[in-house]
């Protein structure tokens, strides 16, 4: 064997390690982590790498979770199943109680993606977070393209695109004043794609919506949206019943599904490969407001 | 070309950072980059077709893709670095979409600071320009290991051999001052794909690979350092639990160098010896690290060994100094770097204080001219500085190791980063 080849690092092996450096660089520096934990795939993946950055020891944070109480049950029990597993603290950040509380109000259109950020940043504020690990991507959106790793937040949870802090080499900046606060992206650098083969390598379980099931849909905007508590049919829409999957998995009231015969980790790998259409662009009607839509609600403390 | 078939175990990652303005075509490059590999979404398509024509543009205009923020797409400039992805079979790519005006020098160097490759564009129209003799220069102060010269708008030259002869000769004999590593030059239309993906039938003068196949050929494996043994510790895992007890574990990135169990190791600034015991991971044990594995590090004796200590070989160690002269890019636009300014530093995972002690020379990025005279340095500028540390910094020459030989500085005050330094030398 040659040098190269006996020394060669697959990509997904050197994600994993960059991710891995990312995570202990935060434990090490940082005083309050978090996890931002959903039960989506990307934060799935996040969770295990903080498990095998730490081990043996156990993942030295809690996770948290921004309810907006539209959720997909199969995703609240993946998610109680597999914090209790790892015997981590879940802090629920709810909607609910915020608009039970008068913190937030429910918008006219019925969608809450708006109104979790206040709510997450007063979870920060009530549990004194100063780091908290997203889940997303630079793949997915282009504002997301120009965010850091180490993503500094002001006294308001703000992100200011213009304003940010150089990153070079692997030193990561995450010196804050009290009060401010570091959003940590160690999935920065991985795609889709990435994030599937690194499921199957991993052989990671999923929430079962991941995979190709008959669910009871309607088309609205081009998109198929299952019919749930969270999301009625209009009075001229037909529900019908199709083979879908979720490629992402948000808020039961505005998360569609996409046709997919995809039923294994390889199915979807090959289905994903084979898109023409982003993630986002499939999947989110709160993408679909403006151009701009991620960069506003990032600059007001979204992830 | 059908989507690409994905190889996760045998694709490597390659990243590549960009430079240019879109006069040269590089907005045009990177597009047809990602359509050819069938990497670029129809809806991301659909959604700049839709911008463009809402702007009157007469084309569809790509750098709409890369330009993310609001304030980009409204003054139609780019402001900071984009991150683009895009695979084949053969490698896995990370693009740092740089903008190359000399205003954005910092994000240049952000951008090449992290890049195994780094390609220039020059319009065959107008040859090299100071932008093109700029970018080289911050490639080889970067000491990005390969270098591509994309020579475009051949089409508008008539695909003229003569006109690429000149500017790649130009350019060789300035890139050889620099002491540039490996350099390659492609004449290509970004805008017609020529040379893109596949040679073009238009250059049969032209003997090389086409643009993609050297991306996805050139061998970037030796460009690590295999040679001089680096662990930056970065943090102690030690297990609060019943079961697992005198657990210690040293966790970091291995910087370069290959460790073994069993080998004699020093630990610094300390100086103590010790032998690996086991190198773990979370899979479980192996029998040799080696950049960019993440590992925790297990030694016979019980030293005490923290956060910002360095593990290498007795034989071989980096230096340990507090008086360090580099060359640093400023970045900071509210306060110039001055002589007695005093700063955090970062260096590999050891954070300590600094204060600069002098500023040698501003060097004139365009002329490569030495200003012996300067008494500051503003944003963009790039000088030669000797500080003084609080604490010994675990260093190399940057020149020798990447990872080990750059550090940044960081306002107190501020906690922004404002310099990014590449050490000449420790003592």
């Amino acid at each position: 064997m040659s040098q190269t080849s006996r020394y060669r690092v697959s990509h997904l092996a050197a994600l994993e390690a960059e991710s891995i450096f990312i995570m202990r660089e935060v434990v090490a520096e940082l005083e309050r982590p978090v996890l931002l934990f959903s039960g989506g795939k990307d934060s799935i993946v996040m969770l295990r790498l903080a498990e095998k950055a730490f081990a043996p020891a156990r993942i030295p944070f809690p996770v948290m979770h921004v309810d907006t109480g539209h959720n997909f049950p199969e995703v609240l029990e993946y998610r109680d199943r597999r914090v209790a597993h790892l015997g981590l603290q879940l802090v629920v950040a709810s909607v609910p109680e915020a608009l039970e509380a008068g913190l937030v109000r429910e918008p006219a259109d019925g969608t809450r993606n708006r109104i979790q950020t206040p709510v997450l940043l007063s979870a920060v504020e009530k549990y004194r977070f100063d780091a908290l690990f997203g889940g997303a991507r630079r793949d997915e959106e282009k504002a997301r393209a120009k965010e850091r790793v180490f993503s500094f937040r002001d006294d308001f949870g703000q992100w200011d695109p213009k304003n940010q802090r150089p990153e070079l080499w692997s030193l990561y900046n995450g010196r804050h004043h009290p009060g401010e606060s570091i959003r940590v992206f160690p999935l920065s650098n991985w795609t889709e794609l990435d994030v599937w083969h690194y499921i199957a390598a991993e052989g990671l379980a999923l929430p079962e919506i991941y995979y190709a099931h008959e669910r009871e849909v309607v088309e609205r905007d081009g998109m198929l949206y299952g019919v749930n508590e969270f999301f009625a049919a209009r009075a001229d829409e037909t529900p019908f019943v199709e083979t879908v999957r979720y490629r992402t998995v948000g808020d039961a009231s505005c998360t569609a599904a996409v046709r997919s015969v995809a039923d294994t980790v390889e199915k979807v790998i090959e289905e994903v490969a084979a898109t023409r259409i982003t993630e986002r662009g499939a999947t989110r009607g709160d993408d679909r407001v403006s151009e701009a839509a991620m960069e506003d609600r990032k600059r007001e403390g979204y992830f | 070309m059908t989507a690409p078939v994905l190889e996760p175990r045998t694709m490597d990652l390659l990243r590549f950072a960009t430079a240019g303005s879109v006069d040269d075509g590089k907005s045009t490059l990177i597009g047809r980059l990602l359509y050819d590999t069938k990497s670029l979404f129809t809806d991301q398509l659909a959604a700049v077709e839709a911008v463009s024509l809402a702007r009157g543009d007469e084309y569809t205009n790509l750098a709409l893709l890369t330009d993310g923020l609001r304030a980009e797409r409204e003054q139609g400039i780019t402001i900071d670095v984009a991150y683009r992805y895009f695979a084949t079979p053969r490698r896995k790519f990370i693009i740092a979409d740089t903008p190359g005006h000399i205003q954005y020098t910092r994000n240049m160097v952000t951008g090449a600071s992290t890049a195994d490759l780094a390609l220039i564009l020059v319009d065959a129209r107008k040859g090299l320009v100071e932008q093109s003799r700029r970018h080289a220069f911050l490639c080889s102060l970067l000491r990005v290991p390969h270098v591509v010269l994309c020579v475009n708008k051949m089409d508008l030259v008539d695909w003229s051999q003569e006109v690429y002869e000149r500017i790649a000769d130009e350019f060789t004999s300035f890139a050889a001052k620099l002491e540039a590593p490996d350099l390659t030059v492609i004449p290509i239309s970004a805008l017609h794909g020529d040379n893109i993906v596949s040679r073009s039938e238009k250059t049969p003068w032209y003997e090389g690979p086409s643009l993609l196949h050297h991306l996805e050929h050139v061998h970037i494996a030796s460009d690590r350092n295999l040679v001089d043994v680096r662990f930056p510790v970065q943090y102690v895992i030690r297990p609060q639990s019943t079961t697992i007890t005198d657990y210690r574990g040293y966790a970091g990135q291995v910087a370069s160098g290959v460790l073994k169990p069993g080998d004699e190791v020093m630990v610094l600034p300390s100086g103590f010896t010790s032998r690996i015991a086991a190198i773990e991971t979370a899979d479980g044990p192996v029998t040799e690290a080696y950049p960019p594995m993440s590992v925790t590090v297990r030694l016979e004796d019980e030293i005490d060994i923290s956060r910002g200590d360095m593990i290498c070989r007795p034989h071989n160690a980096p230096s340990v100094g507090q008086d360090i002269e580099a060359m640093v890019c400023w970045m900071d636009e509210t306060r110039p770097l001055t002589v007695g300014g005093k700063y955090a530093v970062k260096h590999t995972t050891r954070a300590a204080r600094a204060v600069v002690r002098g500023l040698q020379y501003r060097l004139d990025v365009n002329s490569l001219h030495r200003d012996e005279s300067a008494t500051q340095l503003t944003l963009n500028e790039i000088g030669r500085i000797r500080i003084r540390t609080t604490l010994p910094l675990l260093a190399d020459e940057y020149r020798r190791n990447r990872t080990t030989g750059g550090f940044i500085l960081i306002d107190e005050t501020t906690n922004r980063t404002v310099g990014a330094a590449m050490i000449i030398e420790t003592a």
